[in-house]
């Protein structure tokens, strides 16, 4: 059976319970918002960037708690990082969430505070409540204007 | 508590004049394990489990008659079309409607809704004129009229609901007007649970001209429906919400509208002559039933009304409402739940949120305890809007479903507060 404490760590309960960077981003220069119709959740991504640089990213909205402590962390782990190194991440966080990490190729990026997630894996409805805020960030940075879905 | 000791329990305890203990046994997936736990299946509104007698129906088919239906003169098409035949007289008996022919054999509630906006429908409407909805319907009682609406240049209008989930009949009053020529509403709420006076409504339309389809997905397997006495002209509802095969749904005319409505797919079945100058339809049903059939599915459905019939509606209505009434009590015990759908006319449908904690999280959680609920918006996102929730957690029951499941579903929602205090 899987264990319930390894999709709902402390860590998420806290990300969930108190969402870092969670406000409207001023002078935000791409913002854009995700939405999953499976269970209603909402998410608004704000970046700003500096040459290629992520400087600044914040988000808003409401959802479920891996929903919302994903975009949380997610937040934490960008800034100052190089676009390619956006990317990166993203890759490896997909890998991570939907159990195909390849562990030959180690620890190239880091996941940092993300591996969290690792217990997503085990519940695949849950993979795009894991994913919708990273979705909306790429949508963002692609300067894509409308609404991105899960669906 | 084992299983086995919850089902000698209810031997024992004789409940509305059912017995669960016994009518579980007939349902073989309920005695299956889901992560460890026995299974609580609450999930009745999106589908039903299957009694074995439509599980041997289906197999029965396919072992012993199968055929092609309505033309064959050997005799397996002989005996499938009378197999198929003899169900719509079955569906006949169970709505009570006028004639079998009234009974037209589509693949879900959703087709058959389709099917008369697109036939009836798209022949009645001119630009100007209005259909009424009302604000607690299904996505699939929404969208076929949006749809026609938009192509037909009329309004879709919507009667309010209250607070308690209750339709708001002077509101509806004053939407009826000369103009209104369909009037498409649900017997009951997919997520509230309530049972809208329906009887009434139709009276009202039929005061202003207007046609009413009545969408009895969550009625037809909670209580007895009577088409004659409702005077709707059309009724709804899937075979697979009544303990039967999925990829079945039942539509009833009445017989004047039925024979005057254009056919809805062309194809086999449908015809009565074919030539590429012109071709001549059929009579219904079969003029609305183009293409092979979900045969097996008919069939088997026939089984799944035995079944109900045996048990009678009148007892599965009188048990639901005790454990209905049981789950609304314990569940309003939960610290911080709030019911949404408190109608006093109530299906066992009981939709709920938790403070701070959204439904998906506890759906999750009590899956792993072994209870299967739904959540999400339950394809009734205007509803959700008008409560301003994005989701609610929705438990359903069936006859099938007991005390002790109401109570495990209970215990999982306080393991979900503790996870997340």
């Amino acid at each position: 059976m899987p264990d319930l404490s390894a999709l709902y760590q402390e860590v998420i309960l806290d990300h969930n319970r108190r969402p870092r960077n969670f406000a409207v981003l001023e002078g935000a220069d791409h913002q854009s918002e995700g939405f999953n119709p499976l269970c209603g959740d909402r998410v608004t991504v704000y970046v700003k960037l500096k040459g290629s640089v992520v400087v600044d990213v914040s988000f808003q909205g409401s959802g479920c708690a891996i929903s919302m402590a994903s975009a949380s962390i997610m937040t934490e782990s960008l800034k100052g990082k190089k676009l390619e190194e956006v990317e990166a991440l993203f890759k490896r966080f997909h890998q991570l969430v939907t159990g195909k990490l390849d562990s030959e190729d180690h620890f190239e990026p880091d996941l940092g505070k993300l591996v969290v997630f690792e217990g997503i894996s085990r519940y695949p409805v849950r993979v795009k409540c894991a994913t919708l805020t990273w979705h909306a960030l790429r949508a963002a940075l692609e300067k894509r204007n409308e609404v991105v879905s899960t669906e | 508590m084992s299983f086995s000791t919850t089902a000698r329990n209810h031997r024992r305890r004789v409940s509305g004049g059912l017995n669960p203990g016994r009518i579980r046994r007939d349902f073989p997936i309920l005695s299956r394990k889901v992560h460890g736990k026995p299974l609580a299946y609450l999930d009745n509104a999106a589908t039903s489990q299957k009694p074995q007698q439509v599980i041997d129906a289906v197999s029965r088919y396919y072992s012993r008659t199968n055929a092609n239906i309505q033309r064959g003169v050997h005799l397996l098409s002989v005996r499938a079309t009378d197999a198929y035949e003899a169900t719509r007289e079955r569906v006949q008996r169970f709505v009570n409607a006028t004639r079998a022919e009234e009974i037209v054999f589509v693949r879900s509630t959703t087709e058959g809704i389709n099917l008369v906006a697109q036939t009836a429908g798209r022949s009645l409407l001119n630009p100007g004129d209005e259909v009424i909805v009302s604000q607690m319907e299904h996505h699939s009682n929404i969208v076929p009229w949006q749809m026609l609406c938009q192509e037909k240049g009329a309004r879709l209008r919507v009667i309010p609901v209250s607070g308690q989930g209750e339709m708001l009949l002077d509101e509806y009053e004053k939407l009826l007007n000369p103009r209104t020529r369909i009037v498409a509403v649900t017997h009951v709420s997919n997520v509230l649970g309530t049972i809208n006076p329906v009887r009434k409504m139709v009276e009202m339309a039929h005061g202003h001209g207007a046609l009413v389809l009545l969408d009895g997905a969550q009625a037809a397997p909670h209580l007895k429906v009577d088409v004659q006495e409702l005077d709707c002209d059309f009724y709804c509802f899937s075979g697979h919400k009544v303990y039967g095969p999925t990829g079945i749904g039942i539509l009833y005319g009445k017989w004047k509208h039925l024979e005057s409505m254009p056919p809805y797919q062309g194809g086999g079945e449908m015809i009565r002559s074919v030539s590429f100058e012109k071709t001549t339809y059929n009579e219904p049903p079969h003029k609305f039933e183009g293409g092979t059939p979900n045969i097996a599915g008919v069939v088997a459905l026939a089984a799944a009304l035995d079944y109900l019939e045996n048990l009678g509606l009148d007892r599965i209505e009188a048990y639901e409402n005790e454990l209905l009434e049981y789950a609304t009590s314990r569940l309003s015990q939960v610290p911080g739940l709030r019911l949404i759908g408190t109608a006093p006319s109530k299906a066992a449908v009981l939709s709920f949120v938790l403070d701070e904690i959204h439904p998906h999280d506890m759906g999750t959680i009590l899956d792993l305890e072994g209870v299967a609920i739904r959540t999400g918006h339950h394809c009734a996102q205007p509803l959700m809007d008008y409560y301003g929730l994005p989701a609610t957690a929705r438990a359903s029951l069936a006859f099938y479903n007991t005390r002790e499941e109401i109570d495990a579903m209970c215990r999982g929602l306080r393991k979900v507060i503790e996870v997340f205090e």
